[in-house]
């Protein structure tokens, strides 16, 4: 998509700013693993879109821009739980 | 039955469904008649052929059969009729589509304004928008912008004019009218493949069907007349709408035919237009509504579907029901907070449906002997019964005269609906209906008299009051609704609130102003008055401790300290610490323990130590002891303590006696003297004030400007006079006196409210200033212009109890007001957030593995609320308290200690 993102270097990286979550791109083990235990198919999941700032440093991360159809694994800081873990799925930006 | 209506009772599976439009040939092909007649009925009362109630159209006459599908009122479902339009007429809810349609295509030639590459560009990304699932719509938009802002057709070369709409359904071609003839011929040429790239399906769509040639006419069963008392027949609004479109479309034609001149026709076609626009939707932005005879806006088709009164919220997502009543509810102390009092009227009209079996034949032949209206045994309510519902479904009304038959002839597998009795469970409602506890299971209480009644700590949850509120009960019908709302639904089991995580239902009023009198520095209740407060619990247990005294005449008395008394009806082995609610805000807890002020509660083993029994013990919403029973002991346990704490409260200050009047707002002189002279001193340090920003001396503070510095010191100023007033009163009246107590105890009142009546009101602010509006540079003629003192800015020097003079009083009305109205803002749009809400959230639930889903399956949250509370089983929103644990083992630690020394 042609969004004006800033270039790499002047770029900040949200995934080090204190109110964004931690987030892993899962391997295709672990997602299969997830699913099985919610007993759900990767359309039933939450989505973000590829073009969310946090797919966008992930995928420079992996190397990728295909990170379309991956689960990210988010774990949030809790006030009442500790730790709170969510699962998104990537699907292309409209 | 017949076989007919069988075959229709069967459920049926929807399998897809698609909207499109009625092309004029589907109109004539639906049609049972053609409609030519604008007039209803003849003379003799019959309906016209042809006519709009042509009996083609629809029976709604009991007895009669229908013309068209020879069935009975109730079957035949109506049939359409048609009307032929003289001359094409635009469709009002289509505007807009044709107003792109004409938009991005060609007058000439009827093309879509694309050159062929870009129309295959378009065509491609529609064919991966349709292998994706998405919404064509968002693509239709972008086509028939990008299509519009073409000058001359690639196609056949005609220039492209820009196209307006004049609310609400006339088009321009730059600035010349189009009719709605030549609107339809354009859109015929519009080919079927470019409607796709327009998101229209043209099987079912074309584009010149959104410009009518024939109108249907509804079936009479939808726009039914009705015959009012004086024999007099009164149409349906839609009918008298149809009744002006065919009167015009008969002129228009007869003038058209005689070859009248064009302006004549024109404005005839114009006049048929606006009937068939309000036929459509009588509140079109643009032309003026379509009245009736008495001046009230006609309701047509557009208003029967839409907004709170129409079709869709009106009648499909909201229903009547029966077995449900609505009246006034009033208080009483003396049930169960999970009873409802029920007038016997109302119960000899409500019923529980019982099936007949072998095992319970007899009961219900009894039963159905007492008749509808049952003689009551020494007065006693026994319920009778309305109905029998045979094996067969057939109903048997039972009266008097028929009790002995149908009760002989009752057979197993009746169902036989049996009036209201004590006991029965029923849901209780009063709107709005803001969060579950505003619906609840009570069980059936019947007794004389026109209200529903229920006990006062039910008030907060349903957020009731006796000012003239009406409430609904529903009579539960089935034996797994009844179990279901007994264990989900019942008040006991909403004590605690799922909003804040503590009791919702709680001692309220004079529950507390009593349990407080009763426990503050432990007063001596003569026995005799121990026992009756007692009493009206029924108490059975351990009698609390009686020790004697000796009074002044040398005799021996009895009596029994509050605090034993109220400690009887804890729950054992309770430990709790804390401040009451009566504690000034400062009091550190050493002080507030000291025996002179007794403002900490301390409960060891379920023995009231010390502290006062208040607001912060047993009141809804604050009751640390009734949070920790429901929590610790159950529901059933924090209930029956509920019971008894508000009786024994009720019964301790009735006997003791309390009241409150205008007197207890009096100020000793001395206190009065030193308000008077605080309100002189602030006048004049507000004088003083002036005078420095009137002589430009006035410090401006950082940021401010020096206007607004001298409001904010005015307003400091002000507010610390009312304080000090307050500090004043409440020096001065002690709790000794009735309205501070309860105050203090957080029964009814704040000492603000006592403040404004004992000391002063204050001053008044609109939206957080001074009253600033007004006269020209003045707030009221009263004051010289430019005045910013303080009388001329609203500041009420005087207490209510004094009274204000007519300027404070105007500017009290103002910042009443404001207040008033910002309530009014608040309700209608919070209402309006919460309908939104309800309907993005309604069918999500926890599903087994405790994850948020939809009806999809749909993933909202992997762990409900990120912890898998339940906010009413936490404390306060914590999933552990903490506190009490703490204090739980250090009493236990405490106790060990004693034991060994």
């Amino acid at each position: 998509m042609s969004e004006e993102v800033p270039a790499q270097a002047s770029r900040f990286n949200v995934l080090n700013h204190v109110n964004v979550p931690l987030h892993e791109v899962l391997t295709d083990s672990e997602a299969k693993e997830v699913l099985k235990r919610y007993g759900i198919t990767k359309e039933q999941l939450p989505k973000v879109r590829s073009n969310d700032p946090v797919v966008q440093v992930l995928q420079k991360q992996a190397g990728s821009d295909g990170l379309a159809g991956k689960i990210v694994q988010i774990t949030r800081r809790s006030p009442t739980a500790g730790t709170a873990v969510a699962y998104r799925l990537i699907v292309e930006a409209i | 039955m017949t076989m007919r209506t069988m075959l229709t009772n069967q459920p049926k599976k929807i399998g897809h469904m698609k909207f499109g439009l009625l092309s004029p040939k589907e109109v004539r092909g639906l049609s049972a008649t053609k409609v030519i007649t604008a007039d209803t009925y003849d003379e003799d009362g019959f309906p016209i052929e042809m006519g709009l109630m042509d009996p083609r159209l629809g029976v709604i006459e009991p007895g009669l059969r229908c013309k068209t599908c020879g069935q009975k009122v109730g079957d035949c479902p109506g049939h359409f009729g048609h009307i032929d339009l003289a001359m094409p007429v635009i469709h009002v809810g289509f505007v807009r589509v044709v107003r792109d349609i004409l938009r991005g295509t060609c007058r000439g030639c009827g093309k879509l304004l694309f050159t062929e590459r870009l129309r295959e560009d378009f065509e491609k990304q529609l064919k991966t928008y349709e292998a994706e699932e998405k919404d064509v719509s968002i693509l239709a938009k972008r086509v028939s912008k990008d299509a519009s802002n073409v000058t001359v057709c690639p196609h056949c070369g005609r220039e492209h004019g820009t196209i307006d709409v004049d609310k609400p359904t006339t088009f321009r071609e730059n600035g010349h009218k189009l009719t709605p003839s030549e609107v339809r011929e354009w859109l015929e040429k519009v080919p079927n493949e470019d409607l796709k790239l327009l998101g229209l399906n043209a099987e079912v769509c074309r584009p010149e069907w959104m410009v009518l040639t024939v109108l249907p006419v509804p079936p009479v069963t939808m726009r039914p007349s009705i015959t009012l008392e004086s024999g007099e027949r009164s149409e349906d609004d839609l009918t008298h709408k149809l009744v002006d479109v065919i009167r015009i479309n008969q002129r228009l034609q007869e003038n058209r035919d005689a070859g009248a001149p064009q302006l004549i026709v024109e404005d005839l076609w114009e006049l048929l237009q606006y009937h068939i626009t309000t036929y459509f939707d009588n509140q079109t932005a643009g032309i003026p509504p379509a009245r009736h005879r008495s001046g009230r806006p006609l309701k047509t088709i557009s208003q029967r579907l839409k907004g709170k009164e129409g079709r869709f919220r009106s009648n499909l997502s909201g229903k009547r029901v029966n077995f449900s009543a609505r009246t006034v509810i009033s208080p009483d102390p003396n049930l169960s907070i999970n009873d409802v009092g029920v007038p016997i009227e109302c119960a000899q009209e409500l019923t529980v449906p019982i099936r007949v079996t072998p095992a319970n034949f007899q009961f219900c032949a009894d039963l159905i002997l007492r008749g509808p209206e049952p003689k009551f045994p020494e007065g006693k309510y026994v319920p009778g019964v309305n109905y029998v519902i045979r094996p067969d479904n057939r109903r048997v009304k039972v009266t008097d005269k028929n009790a002995d038959e149908v009760a002989k002839r009752l057979e197993v597998g009746s169902i036989v609906e049996r009036q209201l009795d004590d006991g029965d469970v029923v849901l209780f409602n009063r709107q709005p209906t803001l969060h579950r506890m505003s619906m609840m299971a009570h069980t059936v209480r019947v007794m004389p008299g026109k209200t529903f009644r229920f006990n006062l700590p039910n008030c907060p949850p349903y957020n009731a009051d006796f000012d003239g509120d009406e409430m609904n009960l529903h009579v539960i019908q089935g034996e797994e609704a009844r179990a279901e709302a007994e264990i989900l639904m019942k008040v006991q089991e909403n004590i605690r609130s799922p909003r804040f995580g503590g009791p919702i239902i709680g001692a309220i009023h004079d529950h507390i102003s009593g349990n407080f009198l009763m426990t503050w520095k432990n007063p001596k209740l003569p026995l005799e008055d121990a026992t009756q407060v007692l009493s009206r619990v029924g108490f059975k247990g351990q009698m609390p401790a009686i020790l004697e005294e000796k009074d002044e005449h040398g005799e021996t008395r009895k009596f029994v300290m509050g605090r034993d008394l109220f400690s009887t009806l804890l729950p054992p082995g309770i430990n709790l610490s804390y401040k009451a609610n009566a504690c000034p805000s400062g009091m550190k807890e050493k002080e507030a323990r000291l025996p002179e002020n007794d403002f900490w509660v301390v409960i060891e083993d379920s023995k009231l130590i010390q502290g006062g029994i208040d607001k912060t013990s047993i009141a809804s919403e604050k009751g640390k002891l009734l949070d920790h029973i429901a929590r610790r002991y159950g529901n059933q346990a924090a209930r029956e303590f509920l019971d008894k704490v508000t009786k024994v409260g009720n019964g301790f200050l009735t006997l003791r006696g309390f009241s409150t009047s205008i007197d207890d707002e009096d100020l000793p002189p001395e206190a009065r003297h030193e308000i008077e002279e605080r309100i002189r001193a602030t006048k004049e340090r507000v004088d003083v004030l002036l005078k420095q920003y009137k002589k430009g001396e006035l410090q401006a503070l950082p940021g401010r400007g020096v206007e607004e510095t001298l409001e904010m010191e005015i307003m400091r100023e002000t507010g610390q006079a009312r304080d000090a007033a307050g500090e004043t009163a409440s020096r001065s009246l002690g709790m000794d006196n009735s309205a501070v107590l309860m105050a203090r105890c957080g029964a009814r009142g704040s000492m603000l409210n006592l403040s404004q009546m004992a000391g002063l009101v204050g001053q008044q602010a609109v939206r957080g200033k001074r009253i600033h509006r007004g006269y020209q540079k003045r707030t009221l003629p009263h004051f010289k212009w430019g005045d910013l003192g303080s009388d001329a800015k609203g500041f009420v020097a005087a207490s209510y109890k004094t009274g204000l003079n007519p300027t404070e009083y105007f500017f009290h009305s103002m910042g009443g007001r404001e207040g008033l109205v910002d309530t009014a803002v608040r309700t209608s749009r919070s209402g309006y957030m919460q309908r939104r809400l309800i309907n993005a959230l309604e069918d999500l639930k926890v599903a087994q593995d405790g994850t948020v889903r939809n009806t999809a399956g749909t993933v909202i949250q992997f762990v409900y609320g990120e912890d898998g509370v339940d906010p009413t089983r936490s404390v306060g929103g914590e999933p552990v308290d903490f506190d009490t644990i703490f204090a739980s083992v250090a009493s236990g630690k405490a106790k060990a200690k004693k034991g060994g020394n």
